[in-house]
């Protein structure tokens, strides 16, 4: 099933051996001062980071570019706008419009920074696999209900799409040839009502079946999460690399 | 036949909103070791009796009583629901978890055990179940029959005192239902299993009984011969497998 597995979360190297909380609590003293940083030079310094670290992680190139290229097509929209509508020195005009010195920094600024945050969460957090996400989130502190979403809808999202594939097999079985026309929205309509129902009603089913097994609103986790000294060395990494790019940042 | 029922419904009215109840004064004891089968027509309320036991329906009328507790309320049922074994219809509603593991250790979880004594029990289970591979499996990805048996380990890891069955058999081919009647005979349980294969229903309880118009009457079971059908039924075949 395209787009819903997380070949991420497969691998075993040195990122994928530290304990998810590690994993998420680095994240977060990383992506602070990157989402912080109002000079180049920070941006860089935490994009040269990242791309270290998700090197590390040796994710799969190609997947890795895909990702990065999708990402890369929103700030290719900052690249356009920002200059135009930023106040500055005009590098050229377009029409009436001046395509500014300043709003091409601020684009690069923001390109560098997106880029820089989209490494670290591929490196750190797509290697996490999510039934363990849920558990790390939940031993972080992490309200409840919120890591119970986030494991349901995982769960769940497979059996939504296969249902989902069945009801359209079961039309297209039945000549079902989607136009543009009154017949093809009517029927897709009819087939995401039915999708929307079926999914409510199966909720119900699980639920109840949680309950006959005496589930009283609280997951345990079985996995075993135990902080190791590649944890605490990783944390206290991540520690100098956030202090660096706020030091550059004050030097700048 | 002395000891105090496991299970007592007396005079339940139970049904959906809008519609006649469907379950009209029932009456149902089960005592410990007893194994009752329950037969009906599709829509007669089996699968309603066996949703008010679990305390999942609140019936109009009558009293439950489970252990020698008359169940007052949701809290009751929720203590209750810890020593009773519920099978549901479909497998796929029931395993919800990342793995085969999780799902097994998910009851005992609840029980208050600690994770390891969990995952003991859970891996003790599959293993009596013959699932010890399936352990680390995806549940959504294993076949109807996997998925049943995985369903039925994950209810025997909570070490119920009574096992009810809804529709067990539905769907499942010769081999997976001998291999549960098989399972179901070696444990020392009182079931209550409804199903509408009579045939299946015999060999795992010791009295049969049916809904019809809202109560429960028992049938005398008395073997009889029947013509039926086989693939390549002219060659030489059994009827165990």
């Amino acid at each position: 099933m395209p787009g819903l597995d997380t070949p991420l979360s497969q691998g075993r190297s040195l990122v994928h051996r530290l304990d998810p909380r590690a994993r998420l609590l680095g994240l977060v003293l990383f992506s602070l001062p990157v989402a912080l940083a109002g000079s180049l030079r920070t941006a860089l310094l935490g994009l040269v980071l990242a791309a270290l670290l998700l090197a590390l992680a040796r994710p799969p190139a190609g997947l890795v570019l895909r990702r990065l290229a999708a990402v890369n097509l929103f700030t290719a929209f900052l690249w356009v706008f920002v200059p135009l509508s930023a106040p500055g020195q005009a590098l050229f005009h377009l029409g009436p419009l001046a395509y500014t010195r300043e709003g091409a920094a601020l684009a690069l600024l923001l390109t560098l920074k997106t880029n820089a945050a989209f490494l670290a969460v591929t490196a750190l957090v797509a290697s996490i696999a999510p039934p363990e996400l849920g558990c790390a989130l939940q031993a972080l502190g992490l309200p409840e209900k919120l890591c119970h979403l986030l494991l349901m809808t995982h769960r769940y999202l497979f059996v939504i799409q296969r249902e989902y594939l069945r009801l359209l097999t079961s039309a297209r079985a039945r000549g079902f040839a989607p136009r543009t026309n009154g017949h093809t929205y009517r029927t897709y309509a009819w087939l995401l009502g039915m999708l929307l129902v079926k999914s409510w009603d199966r909720a119900e089913r699980v639920h109840q079946a949680m309950l006959c097994r005496g589930f009283k609103g609280k997951f345990y986790c079985l996995a075993d999460l135990r902080y190791q000294t590649a944890d605490a060395l990783f944390l206290g990494a991540a520690l100098l690399a956030s202090a660096a790019m706020i030091l550059v940042g004050r030097a700048a | 036949m002395s000891a105090a029922p496991l299970i007592e419904v007396k005079g339940l009215v139970c049904g959906y909103p809008g519609r006649n109840p469907v379950l009209r004064g029932l009456d149902l004891a089960l005592r410990p070791g007893q194994r009752a089968g329950l037969v009906g027509p599709n829509g007669c309320g089996k699968t309603t009796l066996l949703f008010a036991i679990m305390g999942l329906l609140q019936p109009q009328a009558g009293e439950i009583r489970l252990f020698g507790t008359t169940m007052q309320g949701p809290k009751d049922f929720a203590e209750a629901r810890l020593r009773l074994g519920f099978l549901f219809q479909h497998a796929d509603d029931q395993l919800f978890s990342p793995t085969v593991l999780d799902d097994v250790a998910f009851g005992p979880l609840n029980q208050g055990l600690s994770r390891r004594d969990a995952r003991k029990r859970a891996e003790e289970t599959l293993d009596l179940l013959g699932l010890a591979d399936f352990a680390q499996r995806t549940p959504y990805r294993l076949s109807g029959g996997e998925q049943k048996l995985v369903a039925l380990a994950t209810i025997l890891a909570m070490r119920p005192e009574v096992l009810i069955l809804d529709e067990p058999t539905t769907g499942l081919d010769l081999a997976t239902k001998a291999r549960i009647v098989e399972l179901l005979n070696g444990l020392d349980l009182a079931i209550l299993a409804v199903s509408h294969e009579p045939d299946f229903l015999s060999q795992i309880t010791a009295s049969l009984f049916s809904l019809r118009d809202g109560r429960l009457r028992e049938s005398a079971v008395a073997p009889h011969a029947h013509v039926h059908v086989h693939a390549e039924g002219d060659l030489p075949h059994s009827h165990d497998d």
